[in-house]
């Protein structure tokens, strides 16, 4: 029975999926060339097949060097993305009691079609920092929220690729090699800072939001004047870091991270 | 130094939440868990009064145990609960000998149309500042009486014990079948269409009226007050005030004197205005309330707008419609279009409640053509609970003889930005919400930290309120008269349309 109903192998699907497992594997976008040795096929089979998954989403080409490489979206298979309504109902509690503890302008983005959005902020009566309704879109280079989801969003982080970075300030990070190691740094400690890297004498402190699988999904944070966010030395103050990084843990108990429901 | 704290158990109709502040008024830690909801027949809506004295015993030690505080750090606890949701129990089991039926519930239109044949309504509003509906919990005993004629007896003999959500969480809180409290609050009791607003006292001509015995009822105390000091499932925890939970609301935003006014939209909205020391009949289809009590002195009273359906409208578009997974993605939904293609919804479920009062109006959608989509649809949800606070807002004004220049708003809904400019758009006026949406639970803990001397007065709560976000009308006049005329029209076609199939 079982084996009259097993279908015949469809061979794309399998030379897809080989395409797929190799693009995977290598750090550096491939050129058709090379995948094409790789899977034994002719350049024009292959150009087909890589077209397809293109129209698909699961891989995408380097707009400068024509090579290919697995997609963001391959990742998130099977995560279905957080609608950001949801999430600005379950962080409102805690971005509240943030902004009335700290003080200062608090606020939740996440990335979304190729930008940071902001999903909820808001400015307690005394906030240094000026309400952002309408500012300017949120740098991922020179943010603190930024900073937290190009550590964790491979999508975010391939927008900053093969693009120069914007010195908004004299401290902004504009090195990749040293905003590389920062990342590393945001991954090892849980939380980013900026100081004075988007604006002059502004600051900002971020933690991430993990949705119930314990993938980023958001980042929350305080922003304003450099003296209110950081001590002498110019380092985030550690109370406000403590209320930061509680803020992104409890939203993310609310979308059920480390909760079962 | 030992720091304090206060807790809240705020219990409501579609979930159980208990939530620990500090002395700023700021929320330490939250914990909850939803209840299910039973609908027996059209119009008819049941809890399960055990499952959810479970959930609180839950939630309690969870919200503690989150704060990461010692229950000897929490000076005190304020009870607040869904309103005119009625359950009686047994003294001796403790059992519930009915499910709860729930304050949306109408199965008691015709016990309430067979009582209006024979009393004088006005007498009825006199003595307790509602109109006869089914929507107060006198009727409700009453059917169950009918029901089951066998619980009279044991009812009278004091066996077999009533209480709104607050006196049953009371009773067991306290221990209950080793003497549990049986009492109840100012606030809650003026929602049973039993007691009299000027003695805040069981009504002898209104317990008359629905064959009632005063030996199941509870002890009726002021809102801030000695409820009694927990058994279960933390022992030692003063319970220092009970409070419904729009009552609450009111408390929450700190709006303790006369002309302040707040709408909080959660599963129902409602509009409450403190009218201070006096009771003010409305003359435009809002009920009388007691707003709070503080023992020792006079009670507090309010006007009240009530609204059955504005978050339960969303829920019922979750679980019915199906095009939704959660609530809040409704405004994902609606902000797909930019207006409501010409549909309009009147959710009409339990009948209409302020301003019109109309029990037998039923639900309706108009304005469907092959154009409608679901982001009109969720427009004209939304636009529904916009619509039905700018009637009891208008209802207010007209009772006030003032126009209100902003509105005051809090609750779950409030984190639907759409649906906040929506308000002020038809409205007219700037809409604020404070840095603290769930003002019910807030309200409740001012109340029991008040009680017990945790905060010395009111003034140091008034200072805590923060405004976190104000909406600015954007719409111009004609619009926006427009829009309300549409409203209204369909409005009155729920009433025709009732009216034509009772």
């Amino acid at each position: 029975m079982y084996a009259e109903l097993m279908p015949v192998a469809v061979q794309s699907v399998e030379r897809a999926a080989t395409i797929l497992r190799l693009l995977a594997a290598e750090p550096e976008p491939v050129a058709l060339s090379r995948i094409a040795d790789a899977v034994g096929l002719a350049k024009g089979t292959t150009h087909g097949l890589l077209q397809t998954l293109l129209a698909v989403g699961f891989v995408e080409q380097d707009p400068n060097s024509a090579r290919y490489r697995i997609a963001p979206a391959v990742f998130r298979l099977g995560a279905a993305r957080i609608d950001l309504n949801l999430l600005r109902s379950r962080a409102i509690n805690w971005t509240d009691a943030l902004a009335a503890r700290s003080g200062e302008t608090t606020q939740v983005a996440a990335f979304r079609d190729g930008r940071v959005v902001t999903v909820h902020h808001l400015v307690p009566p005394n906030a240094s920092g000026k309400a952002l309704d309408g500012g300017p879109e949120t740098p991922l280079h020179a943010s603190a929220l930024g900073k937290i989801l190009l550590a964790h969003d491979v999508g975010a982080y391939r927008t900053i690729e093969g693009i120069t970075l914007d010195p908004l300030t004299f401290h902004t990070i504009t090195d990749k090699v040293r905003l590389d190691r920062e990342l590393a740094r945001v991954r090892d400690e849980g939380w980013a800072a900026e100081v004075e890297e988007h604006e002059p004498e502004m600051a900002a402190i971020a933690a991430p939001i993990r949705d119930h699988c314990g993938s980023v999904v958001a980042a929350v944070g305080v922003a304003g004047h450099r003296d209110r966010i950081c001590d002498t030395r110019g380092r985030p103050r550690q109370a406000l870091l403590t209320l930061v990084v509680r803020a992104g843990r409890s939203i993310s108990r609310e979308l059920g991270h480390g909760r079962r429901q | 130094m030992t720091e304090y704290f206060v807790a809240a158990l705020d219990q409501g109709t579609t979930s159980s939440r208990c939530m620990v502040f500090d002395r700023h008024g700021r929320m330490v830690s939250i914990a909850q868990r939803v209840h299910q909801q039973y609908f027996p027949g059209p119009g008819q809506v049941e809890h399960d009064a055990e499952q959810i004295w479970r959930m609180v015993c839950t939630i309690m030690p969870e919200a503690i145990a989150d704060a990461g505080i010692d229950a000897r750090q929490v000076v005190a606890l304020g009870l607040t609960n869904q309103r005119e949701t009625t359950v009686i129990w047994d003294r001796h089991t403790g059992r519930p000998v009915h499910r709860a039926i729930v304050w949306q519930d109408v199965r008691t239109a015709d016990i309430v149309k067979t009582i209006a044949r024979d009393i004088d309504a006005v007498d009825v509003t006199a003595r307790t500042g509602l109109p006869l509906s089914t929507y107060f919990s006198g009727p409700r005993l009453r059917w169950l009486f009918e029901q089951n004629p066998s619980l009279r007896r044991p009812a009278e003999r004091g066996d077999i014990l009533f209480g709104t959500m607050d006196s049953w969480l009371l009773w067991n809180l306290t221990g209950g079948v080793d003497g549990g409290v049986h009492a109840t609050d100012v606030t809650n009791a003026s929602r049973t269409l039993l007691m009299n607003l000027e003695t805040l006292d069981w009504d002898d001509k209104m317990l008359a009226i629905f064959d009632i015995p005063r030996s199941m009822l509870p002890q009726i105390r002021p809102t801030l007050g000695n409820f009694g000091t927990t058994q279960e499932p933390i022992e030692g925890i003063a319970v220092a005030a009970v409070i419904g939970d729009q009552q609450a609301a009111l408390f929450g935003q700190t709006a303790f004197d006369a002309g302040a006014a707040k709408c909080t939209l959660g599963t129902g909205s409602f509009l409450l205005y403190n009218t201070g020391a006096e009771v003010v009949q409305s003359r435009h289809g809002l009920i009388s309330t007691v707003a709070y009590a503080i023992d020792g002195e006079a009670p507090v009273y309010a006007l009240e707008g009530s609204i059955a359906v504005a978050g339960a409208l969303v829920d019922w578009c979750r679980t019915t419609l199906g095009f939704i997974d959660t609530s809040p993605e409704i405004e994902t939904v609606a902000n797909t279009v930019t207006d409501n293609g010409g549909c309009y919804i009147v959710p009409a479920f339990s009948g209409l409640l302020a301003p019109y009062w109309d029990n037998a109006a039923q639900g309706l959608v108009v304005g469907l053509t092959g154009y409608t989509s679901r982001g009109h649809l969720a427009r004209a949800i939304l636009e529904a609970v916009a619509f039905q606070v700018c009637d009891v807002v208008e209802a207010m004004n007209s009772d006030a003889g003032l126009s209100a220049r902003s509105l005051a708003v809090d609750g779950g809904m409030t984190s639907n930005n759409l649906l906040m400019q929506t308000v002020a758009n038809l409205l007219g006026v700037p809409v604020v919400r404070p840095m603290m949406t769930e003002t019910v639970a807030l309200g409740a803990a001012y109340a029991a930290g008040l009680s017990a001397a945790y905060w010395p007065d009111m003034a140091v709560l008034r200072r805590n309120w923060q405004r976190a976000a104000e909406w600015l009308p954007a719409i111009d006049d004609s619009r926006r008269t427009l829009e309300l005329a549409h409203w209204h029209d369909a409005v009155r076609l729920t009433s025709e349309w009732g009216r034509a199939r009772r």
